[in-house]
This record gives structure tokens, sequence and C-alpha cells, in this order.
């Protein structure tokens, strides 16, 4: 059995190796910077269940800042509303916009992470239940306020009226995984971890979609202000296994086209390990971050989104670890 | 082609006259500060100095981390001009605290990295000297959302400068470049700017890689925007002994001693 584990895992290996390129379609939303307008469009991906995707890019002023994708399902007994987007207008325009596609009560709002294109648009959500992690919960009310002054720079008039409101029921990662008969959804809760402390995952067993959060980048280079580099690969290996037995088959990453299959697990995981392997060896080469942040990126990467920008957030955060740890012991303290 | 030329004549005919009544207030500048004239004065006093590609200064295309944004400065580019480097003095237009670093190579190759702190996007400097007493500068723009300058460092803020202060860490990197052994030091130090309340500007002030006979090979001299504990990276000679000693202190007369072996 163990052997057969063994085994399995090789392949995932090996077929992370091999990631393959997703389809990007254009951009559906044309924002409208003078009426600040993000033009959400919610596509359905699977019975019940909608996407509201946001530009396979970095944030800019152009796209409103909104790269993420949220997502909603109407369960027949009420809406499951998954994260809430950049900003306070895009709370409300999101809110219009699944008003607009049903007339279901939204029962509660769910966020994957702590970062603040998951729960900015909170304010547009005040009457209903707004919950996370209870991590994830708390890293919201630590770092909301920095958030929002770095969204403000580089959002602008997007962010008019944005308060960090961080969700307001903390869910106690020991009740995790959970199952929520919901109308005709069966709905599980997971608890993962890598991309930051405390990543949630949300499983429709009824349609076969996984909504992955920020484990799973697609065509974007991943962020990484809070990954925890071996913890966040562990993670995806988990969530190929469950992808190979058949747990779910569409994957709505954060970032990224939503797809079928395992492509957006194995481009995150293939990603993750080279990112990790240039650092080390550059480290161990000698060279200084300003030269690593020169060095050329394969082919297979250089076409995604965000890039270089992302790759030098990543390496300017982490690579000085490498460095120090590769210098070794110290001699002349006082 | 024709249009074209015919353009340029006009366009050089509208604004030449008003070029002409205008005063260049940038000194010269290819990037167009108006802090350039000040900060040439501030770094080098009277002396003129000419811009150059000799002289080679790379930024990141945006200071993602305000607080250690990598530059590297290379004025091999001078080694057969007047003599030779003689110093490297790097400084910011639009920092606080202007001046960043002084650098006589000596022995070593006229290059070196480091990162700093920026308060704003601004031009950085390196202005060369060579043996013959001419300056050469060459320049960067760095992007950066800033705010480096005015906020503490991360062992200011936990408290844990005091149990590492004047710890050095080193080792030599062969074949990295060509014609070089690297050397890549880090000393722990705040290096506090002076610009948070309540923290008085804390910081080396001078450093010199000796050999076993006593002969430096560089001296460095440090101002408030290097980061918190600085590392530096030297370009020594392939030949140069397998062991020195790094002797310096800081403004508040605590000394560093350290052996550097290979």
């Amino acid at each position: 059995m163990r052997r057969l584990f063994g085994a399995a895992l090789f392949t995932l290996a090996a077929t992370a190796a091999l990631a393959q390129p997703v389809a990007v379609p254009p951009f559906a939303s044309k924002p409208d910077m003078a009426r600040l307008d993000y033009d959400l469009k919610p596509r359905q991906i699977a019975p019940g269940t909608w996407v509201i995707e946001g530009e396979v890019a970095d944030f800019t002023r152009a796209n409103g800042c909104n790269i993420i994708n949220t997502g909603f399902i109407d369960t027949g007994a009420g809406v499951v509303v998954v994260n809430t987007g950049p900003s306070r207008l895009y709370g409300d325009q999101q809110r219009r916009a699944i008003e607009r596609i049903t007339r279901a009560p939204v029962l509660r709002v769910i966020e994957l992470n702590l970062h603040p294109d998951y729960f900015f648009g909170n304010q547009a959500w005040a009457d209903k239940p707004t919950q996370a992690l209870a991590g994830s919960v708390a890293g919201m009310q630590a770092e909301g306020g920095a958030y929002a002054d770095n969204l403000y720079r580089l959002c602008g008039d997007w962010m008019r009226g944005t308060e960090s409101t961080p969700a307001r029921e903390a869910i106690d990662p020991k009740t995790l995984p959970q199952v929520l008969q919901i109308g005709g959804h069966r709905l599980e809760l997971r608890r993962l971890e890598g991309h930051t402390d405390d990543d949630l995952v949300l499983i429709d067993h009824t349609t076969g979609v996984l909504f992955a959060g920020g484990l799973v980048f697609t065509e974007r280079v991943p962020t990484t202000p809070h990954a925890h580099f071996a913890r966040w690969i562990a993670s995806l290996d988990t969530l190929a296994q469950w992808q190979a037995a058949g747990q779910f088959r569409t994957v709505v990453p954060s970032h990224g086209p939503v797809h079928s299959g395992g492509a957006g697990i194995a481009q995150t995981r293939d990603w993750l390990q080279w990112l990790t392997a240039r650092m080390q060896d550059s480290a161990e080469r000698g060279l200084d971050l300003g030269e690593v942040l020169r060095l050329p990126v394969p082919e297979r990467f250089a076409r995604w989104a965000a890039q270089p920008a992302e790759l030098h957030r990543s390496l300017t955060q982490w690579y000085p670890q490498h460095e120090q740890r590769v210098l070794g012991g110290v001699s002349g303290a006082r | 082609m024709r249009s074209l030329r015919r353009r340029t004549v006009l366009t050089s005919l509208a604004f030449a006259p008003l070029a002409w009544a205008q005063e260049d207030h940038t000194g010269g500048d290819p990037l167009g500060s108006m802090q350039y004239p000040s900060l040439r004065e501030q770094t080098i006093g009277k002396a003129s100095a000419r811009f150059t590609d000799a002289v080679i200064v790379r930024g990141p295309a945006f200071a993602d981390d305000a607080m250690n944004v990598p530059l590297l400065v290379d004025a091999r580019g001078l080694n057969t001009v007047g003599g030779g480097v003689a110093r490297i003095r790097v400084s910011v237009d639009r920092n606080p605290v202007r001046q960043v670093l002084d650098f006589e190579p000596l022995r070593a190759l006229p290059m070196l990295a480091f990162r700093i702190r920026m308060e704003q996007a601004s031009p950085v400097r390196a202005f060369v000297q060579t043996r013959d007493g001419q300056w050469h500068v060459g320049s960067t723009w760095v992007q950066a959302a800033g705010g480096g300058c005015t906020v503490p460092g991360i062992t200011r803020a936990d408290g844990s400068w005091s149990r590492t202060l004047g710890q050095v860490q080193a080792r030599f990197f062969n074949n990295v470049i060509e014609g070089s052994r690297r050397l890549r030091l880090r000393v722990m130090h705040p290096m506090d700017t002076g610009l948070v309340a309540g923290i008085p500007a804390f910081y080396i002030e001078q450093m010199e890689l000796q050999d076993p006979g006593g002969q430096p090979w560089w001296r460095i001299a440090l101002h408030e925007p290097v980061s918190e504990n600085p590392l530096i990276t030297f370009e020594l000679p392939p030949q140069s002994p397998p062991a020195f000693r790094l002797v310096g202190r800081d403004n508040n007369g605590n000394r560093i001693d350290a052996e550097v072996v290979a």
C-alpha cells in the first residue's frame, strides 16, 4: 500500500513537470473608469454555479484592480457567495449582478483567505454572515489597513469609500472538513495551507466544482506574500490526489481561467518548485538579489500574466533568506 | 520621409527659442532632475562631473521593498581612464538623507552591490573619481512607492538588534564574474536613519578589509540610507589572500572586528 502511494506521488511529480498550458479567454468585462463601473458579467460554469472573472493580469487602474474570480452558488435554498472582490464598489456591483441572476436570498458569504481582493467588498454584505477561517480573520484585522493603503495607491478612485471590513464570523479549523447540505448542493469546506497560513477550499460535490482560492494560479504568476513554499506544494499534492480520485472536475482558481482537470494545480506546483530551486541555486552561486532579478525566466513561464512584476515581488521578499542561509556562521560578535 | 523631416524642422523651430530662453536647472542631467545640481555639490563639492555610460548603476524596475532596494555599481569601464578608479560615492536625489556610501576600492575591483532604503522614486547616482581627480557620473532611475527611510527596521521593531550588533557573516564565491573572487559580507547593525521618532541615527561609519599584514584591500564609509544588517558584495582579485580581517566602527564607537576566511 505504501509502495503504491509512493508510485502515485511519483506520477504526480511527473505530471507537474509537464504542466499543460490553459487557454486564457479575453477579459469579458469592459471596466469604465469614468463611471467606476466594473462591468461584472457572471458566467455559468455548472448547474446553479456562476463565476465573475477578473482579468488575468496584475492590478491596474484600467482593469479596476479586478483580477480575482469571485463566484456564487444558487443552491435552491439560497445563495452562497465566494469572495467579495477588491473594493466596496466591487461588492456593491457584485451584489447587483447576483440579484440580476437570482432573486433567492444570500445565505452566507465565504472568503477563502486573508488577501484584500477576497474580502474588500464586504461593506456591501454587511447584512449577511461573512465567514473566513479564524486565522484569516485575524490576518484581515491585522493587515487590512496596510492593504487599503496599497490598493488606494495602485487603484485610485476605484477604492472610493472602501474600508477594510474583515469577515465577521470565524470558522474554527477544528470543525473542518465540514459538509453542508444546502438545497440541492452538497458543499464541503476544507482547510489547506501554504499560500497563506489558512487556505479555505470549497468543493461542490453536486457539480464537481472546486473553488481553490489562492492555492491554485493558472497562467498567472502566483503571489507569495504569506507563502510557505513547502506546505503549499504539499497542499497542491493533496489537491492533485483529490482531483485524481474524482472529487472535483472543474477548478475555479482565484486568479486565472476556470478550467477542467489538474493543469492549474500542476502549473502552480511547477512554479513553486522552480522558484525555490532558482533561489537556492542563485544563493549558492553567490548572486546578489539585483542579479537574480535580471536572470531570464524559462519559456513555459514567460507568457504568464503579471510577469515579471510578480516574480520580482517574490524574489525581493524571499531571496534574502536564501542569501543569509548560505553565508553561514557568524564571527566578530561583541 | 520628406514629411517626417519637415515636421522635425518645424518642431525644432517651434521649440528651440523656448529652450534657449530657459535656464537649465538640472545641470545637464540626462534624467532631468532639478535636485541634481545640489546633489552634486553635496557629494563632490565644487568639482565638475561628466555623465558617462562607463559607470553602470543598476536598480530594480520597481522598488518592491523600499527598505531593501538592491543596487549594483560597476565602474570597471574606467579602469583605463585617468589612472583608474580612486573612489565611488553613491547618492540619491530624493532621499531625506541623500549620501549613501563612499567606497575606495584600493586593491579590489571598482564595483559593488548593496541595498538601500528609499523614501520615494528617485534617480540614484554613482560619482566616480579617477586617480587624475576627474569625476564621472552614472545614474539610474528607481521607481518606488517609498516610505523606506521613515519606518523602523525589523530588528529595531522586535528589539533583537542589541544581541547581534556587530556580528559578521562572510563567504567567498569564485567564478561569478570573470577575473574576480567575490566576497559577500553581512554585518548585523540596525542602521537607524534618525528619521523615525525617538530613534537617533545609528549606523556603521567605516569598514576596512585588511590582509594578514594589516594592508587595506578596500575601505568603505556607510551612511544612514544603507539597509539594516548591510549585505554588501565586493569583488577581489582572484589572487587575493585566503584570509582577511574586517575592522570598522559605528557612529557610537562600537567596533567591528571579524575574521573573514575562505
